[in-house]
């Protein structure tokens, strides 16, 4: 097993996602759909003066790219179940976890395409620059320890019989620590408070991501295998 | 070309292959017969490696499973009765994904070559989402055959196709057979079976109970055999 | 398989009951009652005792969970699978009797510092890990996955501590406390500490007790279920 075969195969599995994505555009339609109706919930909801609206910002927005994302990981993996393509990938003659990753950077990449389209929609309904390259950052990582996380998960969901409501129920739990770091990290880049303010909550992003990427790696067999 | 010995595979407490043994020479075409439940796609799973065996030896090409899966994978080609496509793609971009996945060099030539061969040339730039049963199934096997497999695997093939489907889809799995390839076939359909088959082999509540040459029965007494073999084991 | 109950488990079920039995008179009788809180102080050694006893459990859910993606034997995840229901118990009862002991003392059901929400936290991944069971019909598949849930959740739960204490705190740090601003901090005199370590040992004992028990039962489940398809072949 090359790693040019194994590099090979997995840039074909996010190009397979991409392409097919494009087709349809079923999954991004959805999951945009989705993320707007929350932001427009959270508005009514919280009721909000343009003060307060500053202090909630990055949570309203991790807890939209939380939902959508949900959304996206369950649509992504049951379209591989419900024709039995996720058989045919599994006889191809390359080590799973490059199915396992070319699937994350696939999700990952719907995530940020999403956060690309909400963030702008955002900004204009309140007024508020979110332009900063620090959030950028932040969203960047976030997305990816929750893609990493989500996407193993859902691949195990998708095999349950109660598959659709199961993969929140699994997910949020694990993925607390990830989502108050990403807020804490998000609001202190937004608020313009100082570098040595947000870094713990940065370092504490990247552990995640290193750490559950090392996990998934070496457990993602034994979720596909029969 | 395939070796399984004392293959048992279990679902929880129920056991579907009980110490099964089973041999498949280079260039045998085996039709894999039985009633349902008696472990057919199961024992096919095991060989496509899809599923791991809980105890035994499986052997193909001279390959161990589960251990030398990679290397299994490589020489094995797949139909399934699912179509295992992507329907949002086209045909050809289908065959170019997969031929990516077993890195197959001369992709776009190889894959004309095959669209060929199963007679979809006309149709590669459709989305498979709009092709008919049997053109799905017929694509999927010149998915199997992409990488120049050795040893084929066909899981109830027929399943849901037409006459004249399943009269194209033999004409392609006559040709692939005649390369020299080693075939699996499970099936329902006795008379496809006898025809495209050089060999057929009972299963029956996990084990082979019986296994004859088309020469050893002639093609008219396929049918008794397999009720014979059957009742035999009902009898125990 | 022998279906009769062991000698040495009844001998643990007596001495569990003995030992809960002396844990709560020596609460009751034995320990101070302590000089600011008041009785309701007491509600720590069970609180304590629970809480650090189902964390247990839940490591070795995960141990154990390797155990069988390593060695494919199913006694492991029926040892995970009995760890996770009964430290989702226990855990209940640490936050249910920290609930009794925060209303008096801080005037509140609930707060949300770190270690009451890690707790709610873990004991939802507990109830996770037992709908995603609830769910799995293959016991192999089931096992495998429940496994590597188990794994994926010990690890969350550090990060989740860390990240929630970053942000605040008034749970009160009794021993060893590094975190001056804890309300509620009390010192303990010698009797407490004897009481303390008792519980602590109560209700290990305890949780063993009913470990071997849910093993027993699941173990005449699946006998039970095997003779039942034997039975229909």
């Amino acid at each position: 097993m090359t790693l040019r075969k194994y590099w090979k195969a997995l840039w074909a599995v996010v190009w397979k996602d991409l392409a097919a994505e494009l087709r349809s555009r079923e999954l991004l339609s959805s999951m945009l759909v989705f993320a707007l109706l929350v932001i427009l919930i959270f508005n009514f909801a919280l009721e909000l003066n343009i003060q307060a609206q500053k202090a909630v910002t990055a949570g309203v927005l991790w807890v939209t790219f939380a939902f959508a994302g949900t959304l996206g990981l369950n649509r992504s993996m049951a379209s591989e179940k419900d024709r039995g393509c996720l058989d045919g990938l599994l006889l191809a003659p390359v080590d799973r976890s490059a199915i396992y990753f070319g699937k994350v950077i696939a999700n990952l990449m719907f995530m940020l395409i999403v956060e690309a389209i909400v963030l702008p929609v955002y900004a204009f309904l309140y007024q508020v620059n979110l332009f900063n390259p620090g959030l950028l950052l932040v969203i960047v990582l976030g997305s990816i320890g929750y893609a990493v996380v989500g996407t193993l998960l859902a691949a195990m969901a998708v095999q349950v019989r109660t598959r659709d409501i199961l993969l929140p129920i699994l997910l949020f739990p694990l993925v607390v620590p990830l989502l108050i770091a990403a807020v804490k990290a998000s609001n202190g880049y937004l608020q313009g408070f100082a570098l040595p303010e947000i870094l713990p909550w940065l370092n504490l992003i990247l552990v995640y991501d290193v750490i559950f990427i090392a996990i998934a790696f070496m457990t993602f067999d034994f979720i596909v295998e029969e | 070309m395939i070796k399984v010995r004392n293959l048992i595979k279990r679902y929880g407490p129920k056991t579907v292959l009980k110490d099964l043994n089973f041999d498949v020479k280079q260039g045998e075409f085996v039709a894999l017969l039985g009633p349902n439940g008696a472990g057919k796609t199961t024992l096919l799973r095991v060989l496509s490696s899809l599923s791991r065996p809980a105890r035994g030896e499986v052997q193909i090409a001279g390959f161990q499973l589960p251990g030398q899966a990679s290397q299994v994978r490589d020489r094995l080609g797949v139909l399934s009765h699912q179509p295992l496509l992507y329907g949002d793609l086209t045909a050809e971009e289908n065959l170019w994904f997969f031929g990516r996945m077993y890195d197959i060099d001369h992709l776009h030539d190889r894959s004309s070559q095959v669209l060929e061969l199963v007679g979809l040339s006309k149709r590669r730039k459709d989305l498979v989402r709009t092709f008919s049963r049997g053109m799905q199934q017929r694509l999927a096997i010149g998915r199997a055959v992409l990488h120049q497999p050795q040893v084929m695997l066909f899981d109830e093939p027929h399943t849901g196709l037409d006459q004249d489907a399943c009269a194209m889809l033999d004409a392609i799995m006559r040709e692939i057979a005649n390369q020299g390839r080693t075939v699996v076939m499970t099936s329902h359909d006795l008379s496809r079976a006898a025809d495209l088959a050089t060999r057929f082999d009972v299963i029956s509540r996990g084990k082979i109970v019986a296994s004859g040459t088309k020469s050893e029965l002639g093609v008219g007494n396929l049918l008794q055999f397999y009720r014979d073999s059957l009742s035999e084991v009902r009898a125990e | 398989m022998n279906t009769d109950k062991p000698r040495l488990l009844t001998f643990l079920d007596v001495l569990s009951g003995m030992l809960l039995t002396s844990a709560v008179l020596m609460v009751f009788l034995y320990a101070p009652v302590e000089r600011t809180m008041g009785a309701v102080q007491k509600v720590f050694y069970f609180h304590v005792s629970t809480a650090w006893v189902g964390m247990l459990g839940f490591l070795a859910a995960a141990v154990v969970g390797v155990l069988y993606l390593t060695t494919r034997k199913i006694k492991w995840d029926l040892a995970g699978y009995a760890a996770v229901e009964i430290s989702l118990v226990f855990f209940l009862i640490a936050i249910i009797s920290g609930s009794i002991w925060a209303r008096p003392t801080w005037n509140t059901w609930w707060t949300w510092d770190p270690r009451l929400t890690t707790a709610a936290i873990v004991e939802l991944i507990y109830a996770a890990y037992l709908l995603l069971r609830a769910g799995v019909d293959d016991p192999a598949r089931r096992a495998r996955f429940s496994a590597v849930y188990a794994v994926f959740g010990f690890f969350s739960v550090p990060l989740t501590f860390i990240a929630i204490r970053l942000l605040r705190t008034i749970h009160p740090v009794v021993m060893g406390g590094s975190n001056p601003g804890g309300e509620g901090s009390f010192s303990m005199v010698a009797p407490m500490k004897q009481t303390f370590f008792f519980s602590l040992f109560a209700f290990s004992v305890i949780f063993i007790d009913l470990f071997w028990h849910r093993i027993r039962l699941e173990k005449v489940t699946s006998k039970i279920e095997e003779l039942r398809i034997q039975l229909m072949d």
